[in-house]
């Protein structure tokens, strides 16, 4: 078992167009990083500089990582991350 | 007809052609309208302006759509009202209401986001709509949907007012109650927009639908004989209003259609979520995300996305902004009504609070012409300020008990 990984539309070229991938337990970033060198591309798209971008926001197991430990948030086998789009959205 | 050059990320500047897409695909920055504004500048004139219906779409040049509309043909071009008596009560000389309580047809600010955004779902040859919402946006897409002819698909935090779910109901679209916040269903949607070919207004359609914001502040610069306020406070829920109320008056006043702009742009929210505002107070512009406690549920946005810009363009106009208690935004919503006659949703409430604590604090003066943005009819949120209102006076069917409580009133 390894931790699920949902990818957005806008990053699927870069999976081979599959909409979910497995990673490695670890932490959020390091997670983001392992990524990268299977799908060569992801990491910068995600992250900057170790970093999370502003625009970007990954859920663990539903939960906004920055209600957590932003990037140094740990995944473990079996958790479920999202990386979702901050679709400057409101709708009141 | 058609002035849109494309599309443009925000962040890096890389461009796209129009499409139903809503983030670059580099860095997840959000997209926006280019439009040719020297092309704009040649053909718009106040005259052309004013010659035209009293709806939205009399600024079409500067909406993102390339043919006729097909959507919201009576929205917008709602009262700026003078409000004297308030004015006096929390100590501004020049005091206005911009009065969205009255947006045709469903009593928001969304039916203006809602026709730019269903004119273009039509143009990009969508026969679904769909939407997040907290409850106003429901309704707007629900009832423009229904006029339209589109299928409609509308997902709402299921702990929404009982009175806002209705709302949308009689309208019968699909109506999606999800159990969690608004930021749940937010999230939940972007998945679900991924899936299915449906014009989401609020994701894959927003570049486009976001715009329509920018008719309020149109329509309050030409409604203030085409000039600029000196104060205009805006109610906060993901920022977009206040950005595009922004945007608007610079595009004015590039077109040539005001002469100046100084305008000081004010935030509101509910201390409840007040995610851009604690930014602003802060000096920073870093949105921490928060988890939403307010009875001002239409702003209630913990991971505001446009945050990040609306306390950019706060700073850039030398504004501010300030955040206000539940009771704080009853007791705004009641001075509303018994004032001027307007009852506003509780987003209405968060405004007014909001500026009289910007007048107090200094940061809006006496003689600044302000203007409050009301997005939404207290109608829809009369749970809000049930038991905080005077009570009837209970009489029998006949002149003895009536004389009996007039004498009570006229005691009082």
């Amino acid at each position: 078992m390894a931790v699920r990984v949902k990818i957005p539309v806008p990053l699927q070229r870069l999976t081979q167009g599959k909409e979910e991938v497995e990673g490695d337990s670890g932490t959020v970033i390091s997670l983001i990083t392992n990524l990268d060198r299977k799908y060569p591309g992801l990491g910068e798209r995600i992250s900057e500089g170790g970093k999370l971008r502003r625009f970007v926001n990954v859920y663990v197991n539903e939960e906004d990582v920055r209600f957590l430990k932003n990037e140094e948030t740990e995944v473990k086998d079996g958790d479920e991350v999202s990386i979702v789009p901050a679709i400057a959205g409101g709708a009141s | 007809m058609g002035f849109v050059h494309g599309l443009k990320c925000r962040e890096c500047g890389r461009e796209y052609p129009v499409d139903p897409i809503y983030v670059c695909e580099f860095c997840f920055g959000p997209l926006e309208v280019v439009y040719d504004y020297e092309g704009i500048r040649k053909v718009l004139t106040k005259e052309k302006i004013t010659s035209r219906p009293q709806n939205l779409w009399r600024y079409i040049e500067l909406l993102p759509i390339d043919g006729a509309p097909t959507s919201g043909l009576n929205s917008g071009f709602t009262p700026l009202v003078k409000a004297g008596k308030l004015a006096t009560l929390i100590g501004v000389k020049e005091l206005y209401i911009k009065d969205d309580t009255v947006t045709h047809p469903t009593l928001s600010f969304k039916d203006r986001v809602v026709a730019v955004a269903l004119s273009k779902a039509r143009e990009f040859g969508f026969d679904t709509v769909a939407c997040a919402s907290t409850g106003n946006l429901a309704h707007s897409v629900s009832a423009h949907g229904a006029a339209d002819g589109f299928k409609r698909f509308i997902f709402i935090p299921a702990s929404l007012e009982k009175s806002k779910i209705v709302a949308s109901l009689v309208y019968d679209p699909n109506l999606i109650a999800v159990d969690g916040n608004y930021d749940d269903v937010n999230r939940l949607c972007s998945e679900v927009a991924n899936k299915y070919r449906w014009a989401f207004v609020n994701i894959n359609i927003r570049p486009f639908y976001a715009e329509g914001s920018k008719t309020q502040g149109y329509e309050i610069l030409e409604q203030l004989g085409w000039k600029a306020p000196d104060a205009v406070v805006v109610p906060s829920a993901s920022g977009s209003l206040l950005t595009k109320i922004w945007k608007s008056f610079k595009e004015m006043k590039q077109l040539g259609l005001i002469d100046e702009l100084h305008t000081k742009v004010f935030s509101a929210q509910a201390t409840g979520c007040s995610p851009i505002v604690a930014a602003i107070k802060a000096g920073v512009d870093v949105i921490k995300p928060v988890k939403p406690d307010t009875i001002a549920k239409s702003l209630a946005i913990g991971n505001p996305a446009d945050g990040y810009y609306a306390t950019h363009v706060v700073k850039e106009s030398g504004g501010f902004g300030e955040d206000v208690s539940d009771q704080e935004i009853i007791d705004a919503i009641k001075l509303l009504a018994k004032t001027e006659g307007i009852f506003a949703e509780t987003a209405g409430g968060v405004t007014l609070a909001s500026a009289i604590k910007l007048i107090k604090g200094g940061h809006i003066k006496e003689d600044d012409v302000t203007v409050l943005c009301i997005t939404g009819n207290g109608l829809k949120t009369k749970e809000a300020i049930m038991g905080h209102t005077g009570e009837p006076y209970h009489i029998q069917p006949n002149m003895k008990s009536f004389e009996e409580a007039l004498k009570k009133i006229n005691d009082k």
